[in-house]
C-alpha cells in the first residue's frame, strides 16, 4: 500500500543522502521525495511517498528514526491530511491549439506561467491524480517537457509536525 | 586561550578518558601525530595496516565496554579502515574512527589522497561527522563518544580536513552532551514488563533467547537472576556467549546453525521465547517459516527495528535490557510461584536431549583434534582469559567448546563474519588488559588475513597468543563443499602455506609447531608463561567438520548431527 511520511530532519549537509542511502540500501521502494527547510531554517522537511506492506513501512519508520538526524517522523496514511504537488508543462503552442490549452489550463485551475512564440508553460497543483488526469489531457496537444515536484503533505486540523 | 585542532583533539581525548589509540600516520594527520608526540599519557599503537587498528580498537572496545579509538590518514588510510567499521557496525561495537580529509578548499577536486569517507562508510555507521570548523571540533568529538556508546552502541566516524586541526580557536569542551534529535529509550513500557511477567508465569516450555545485547548492557547479573529464579533455561547466540557462564545447569549453549542439539530442539518446542538482546538472525532462525511454530515471542531490545524484523513480536519491550530486566525481576520476585516444580518436567525433556546428543569428538592417539586443543586450553586457564576468534570452523568450534564465566571475554565477528579480525581484536584487548592471558584461536586461512599485525605486538610488548587450528584448508568452505558439493573443493585448500613458526620468529615472536596430542598442552602453558606475543601451529585432523549443523534454509532442528 502507498504511504505518505513526513521526517522532519536537521537542515545539515549529508542528510539527504543518509535518508535516501537508507531506502537504497535496504531495498525501499521510494516514489517521491521533497525537501525544503521549514519556518526554522535549522530544520528540514521531507515527505516521502513509499509503498510497502505493513511490516516494511514499520520497518521504514523505525529506520528512519534511527538515523540520528532525524528528528520525527509521521506517516500520514492513517490519518486526515492534505496532499499537494505542483507541474510544469511545457506544450506546443500553435495558433490552432491555444484556444484548447487555455480551456484546460482553466478547467483544471492551472496557470501559464511563461509563453513564448511556440510554447506555453503551464502551471497546475493538486493530487497526484489530478495532476495525471491533467497531463492526459495535454497529451494529444503535444507535450515537450514537464517537471513535477514531488508531493508534500499536512495533517488535517491542528496537530503539526512541529 | 586559543588551541590548534590538533590540540583540541588530544585535550577532547583526554578529556573523554580515553587512553588508547590505534593509528597509522600519513600526510593530512601529522599535525594530529605531532600532538600526540607531545602528550604521551594518550597511548598509540602503531598498527601495520589501518584494517589493523580498527579491529583492535574494536576488540579493546568489546573487552571493556568503553569507546575504541582509531586514527588513520586520509584516502587510502581511510578506505582501509571500512571493513574494520563495516564490522562493528554489525556487532554494535563503539568506536570512533578518526579519518584524516584534505583541505577543507580541496574536498571534491580530487585532491591528492582524498576519499569521500562520509560517503562511503555511510551505510556502515551510526552515525559521521565531517568536521568544517575548528569551533566545532571539540563538540564534535564529545558527541561521538556519546552517540558511540548510548543506546545501541555503534561505529562513528570523524573526518578531520587537514585544515581544521591546523586553525586554532578557544577550547571549551561541553560538559554535557544533548542531542535534540537522539534521546535513546532505556526504560521500557512498566504494562508490558508486567505483561511479560505474567507470560513467564505461566508458560510450560519457556527459553531465554540471550544476544550481544545482554552484553553491550552489562546485564549478565540481571540475566542470571531471572535464569536462576525462574528455572528458566538460556541459550545464546554466537554474540551473547559470555553473558551466562557455560557451565551453568541452565545453559543450553548456542543455538543455531551450528548450535547444540538440545538448544535448537528447546527453541523448536517452546511455547514462549524471551528474546533478550537478540535480533533474531537467519543464522539463528534456520528455515523462519518453521522456527519456533507454537513460541510466543516477547523481545527487550534498545533497538526498534530489531523488534518484528524477522519474526512477529507478541510483546515488545523497547529499552535498555539491563535496567528492564532488573525492572522484570522486581515483578517475578513478588509471584509466588513454585518455580522448581514448574520447571521441573521442561528441564527434564531438555535433560533427555542431552543425553541423546551432546558436543562430542573422538581424540584418537595420533592427530589432533582441533575441539580436543579447545579443552586443553579451558582446562589450563579455567575460563580466567579473553578469547577472541577468526572465521570458520575455527570461531564455531570455538564458540562451541571454549568455557566462559564472564562476558566481555568471548570477542568474535558475529553479524560481518570477518576473517582477519580475531588478531587485531585479540591485541586490541591485551593493550586493555596488559596482565590478562589473552588467546586468539585462530584458522590457518584467517590468520593469514592480517598476520603483519604481529609486529606491532611486538612493538607495543603485548603478549597475545594465537593457537592456529591449522587444517590446511579454508575449513568452512571445505566442509560446504564436502556436504552440499559433492566434495569438489574448489579452491578451498591452502596448497602452499608459510612456515607459520618461522613467519612469527620473523616478525620477532615466539613460533611452536604441535602435531601430536600430548603436545598440545605444555606448548600452551609454556606460551602463556613467556609472556611474549606467541603464535602455536597446532597441526589438526585435516577434514573434521563442524557438527551439528542446520543446512542453510532448513529449520534448526533438523540438524546434521555427524
Ligand atoms: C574476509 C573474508 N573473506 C571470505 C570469507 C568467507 N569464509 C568464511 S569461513 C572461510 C574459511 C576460513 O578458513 P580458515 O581461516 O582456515 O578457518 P577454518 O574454517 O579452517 O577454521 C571463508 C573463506 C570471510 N568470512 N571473510
Amino acid at each position: 500500500m502507498k504511504h505518505t511520511i513526513s521526517v522532519l530532519v536537521e537542515n545539515k549537509f549529508g542528510v539527504l543522502a543518509r535518508v535516501s542511502g537508507l531506502f537504497s540500501g535496504r531495498g525501499f521502494n521510494i516514489e517521491s521525495l521533497a525537501v525544503a527547510p521549514t519556518l526554522d531554517p535549522s530544520t528540514s522537511r521531507m515527505t516521502i511517498i513509499t509503498r510497502g506492506s505493513d511490516a516494511i513501512i514499520e520497518q521504514i519508520t523505525k529506520q528512519l528514526h534511527k538515523l540520528i538526524d532525524v528528528i520525527k517522523v509521521v506517516d500520514h496514511t492513517k490519518e486526515e491530511h492534505v496532499e499537494r504537488e505542483i507541474a510544469l508543462a511545457k506544450v506546443n503552442a500553435e495558433p490552432s491549439n491555444r484556444a484548447e490549452i487555455l480551456r484546460m489550463t482553466e478547467i483544471f485551475r492551472g496557470k501559464i506561467v511563461d509563453v513564448s512564440s511556440k510554447t506555453y508553460t503551464l502551471e497546475v497543483t493538486g493530487t497526484g491524480s489530478k495532476i495525471d488526469a491533467f497531463l492526459e489531457m495535454l497529451k494529444p496537444l503535444g507535450i515537450l517537457e514537464i517537471a513535477r515536484s514531488g508531493k508534500v503533505a499536512m495533517t488535517r486540523g491542528r496537530k503539526s509536525l512541529g | 586561550m586559543e588551541f590548534t585542532g590538533a590540540q583540541i583533539f588530544v585535550k577532547s581525548l583526554l578529556e573523554l578518558k580515553a587512553k588508547t589509540i590505534f593509528g597509522y600516520p600519513g600526510g593530512v594527520v601529522l599535525p594530529l601525530y605531532d600532538e600526540l608526540f607531545k602528550n604521551p599519557e594518550l597511548r598509540h599503537i602503531l598498527v601495520r595496516h589501518e584494517q589493523g587498528a580498527v579491529h583492535m580498537a574494536d576488540g579493546y572496545a568489546r573487552a571493556t565496554g568503553d569507546v575504541g579509538v582509531a586514527l588513520v590518514t586520509s584516502g587510502p588510510g581511510a578506505t582501509n579502515a571500512v571493513t574494520g567499521i563495516a564490522t562493528a557496525y554489525m556487532d554494535s561495537v563503539p568506536i570512533v574512527v578518526f579519518t584524516g580529509q584534505v583541505p577543507t578548499a580541496l574536498i571534491g577536486n580530487d585532491a591528492f589522497q582524498e576519499a569521500d569517507i562520509i560517503g562511503i562508510t555511510r551505510p556502515c555507521v551510526k552515525h559521521s561527522y565531517l568536521v568544517r570548523n575548528v569551533k566545532d571540533l571539540a563538540r564534535t568529538i564529545a558527541e561521538a563518544f556519546y552517540i558511540a556508546s548510548t543506546g545501541k552502541p555503534g561505529p562513528v566516524v570523524v573526518d578531520l580536513p587537514k585544515d581544521v586541526i591546523t586553525t586554532s580557536c578557544e577550547y571549551h569542551f561541553p560538559t554535557k552532551v544533548s542531542i535534540r534529535s537522539y534521546s535513546p529509550t532505556r526504560v521500557g513500557h512498566p504494562r508490558q514488563i508486567a505483561k511479560l511477567a505474567d507470560i513467564l508465569c505461566e508458560a510450560k516450555n519457556p527459553v531465554l533467547y540471550v544476544g550481544g545485547g545482554a552484553i553491550a548492557s552489562g546485564a549478565s547479573e540481571e540475566l542470571a537472576k531471572l535464569a536462576t529464579i525462574t528455572k528458566t533455561p538460556v541459550t545464546e547466540t554466537l554474540m551473547g556467549l559470555g553473558s551466562f557462564p557455560s557451565d551453568h545447569e541452565l545453559n543450553l549453549g548456542m543455538l543455531g546453525m551450528h548450535g547444540t542439539y538440545r538448544a535448537n530442539m528447546a527453541i523448536t518446542d517452546a511455547d514462549l521465547i524471551v528474546a533478550l538482546g537478540a535480533r533474531f538472525d537467519d543464522r539463528v532462525t534456520g528455515k523462519l517459516d518453521e522456527f519456533a511454530p507454537n513460541a510466543t515471542i516477547a523481545q527487550i531490545d534498545i533497538d526498534p527495528t530489531a523488534i518484528s524484523k524477522n519474526v512477529k513480536c507478541h510483546l515488545p519491550v523497547v529499552g535498555n535490557l539491563k535496567e528492564n530486566l532488573s525492572k522484570l525481576n522486581d515483578i517475578i520476585a513478588k509471584r509466588t510461584i513454585d518455580w522448581d516444580k514448574k520447571g521441573a518436567p521442561w528441564l527434564a525433556t531438555i535433560a533427555k536431549w542431552k543425553a541423546e546428543n551432546a558436543l562430542k569428538y573422538s581424540q584418537k592417539k595420533e592427530s589432533i583434534k582441533p575441539q580436543f586443543v579447545l579443552e586443553i586450553i579451558n582446562e589450563i586457564t579455567g575460563g580466567d582469559a579473553i578469547y577472541t576468534t577468526e572465521v570458520g570452523q575455527n570461531q564455531m568450534w570455538a564458540a562451541q567448546y571454549l568455557k566462559l564465566n564472564e562476558p566481555r571475554t568471548f570477542l568474535t565477528s558475529g553479524g560481518l563474519g570477518t576473517m582477519g579480525f580475531g588478531f587485531p581484536a585479540a591485541i586490541g584487548a591485551q593493550a586493555a588488559f596488559p596482565d590478562k592471558v589473552v588467546i586468539g584461536i585462530a584458522g590457518d586461512g584467517s590468520i593469514q588475513m592480517n598476520m603483519q599485525e604481529m609486529t606491532t605486538a611486538v612493538q607495543s610488548r603485548l603478549p597475545v597468543i594465537i593457537v592456529i587450528l591449522n587444517n590446511g584448508f579454508l575449513g568452512m568452505v571445505r566442509q560446504w563443499q564436502e556436504l552440499f558439493y559433492d566434495g569438489r573443493y574448489a579452491y578451498s585448500c591452502m596448497e602452499a602455506q608459510p612456515d607459520f613458526v618461522k613467519l612469527a620468529e620473523a616478525h620477532g615472536a615466539l613460533g611452536f609447531r604441535v602435531t601430536k596430542p600430548a603436545e598440545v598442552k605444555p606448548t600452551i602453558e609454556k606460551a602463556i608463561k613467556a609472556r611474549r606475543p606467541t603464535l602455536i601451529d597446532c597441526v589438526v585432523d585435516r577434514e573434521e567438520n563442524v557438527y551439528p549443523m542446520v543446512p542453510a534454509g532448513a529449520p534448526i532442528n533438523k540438524m546434521l548431527l555427524a
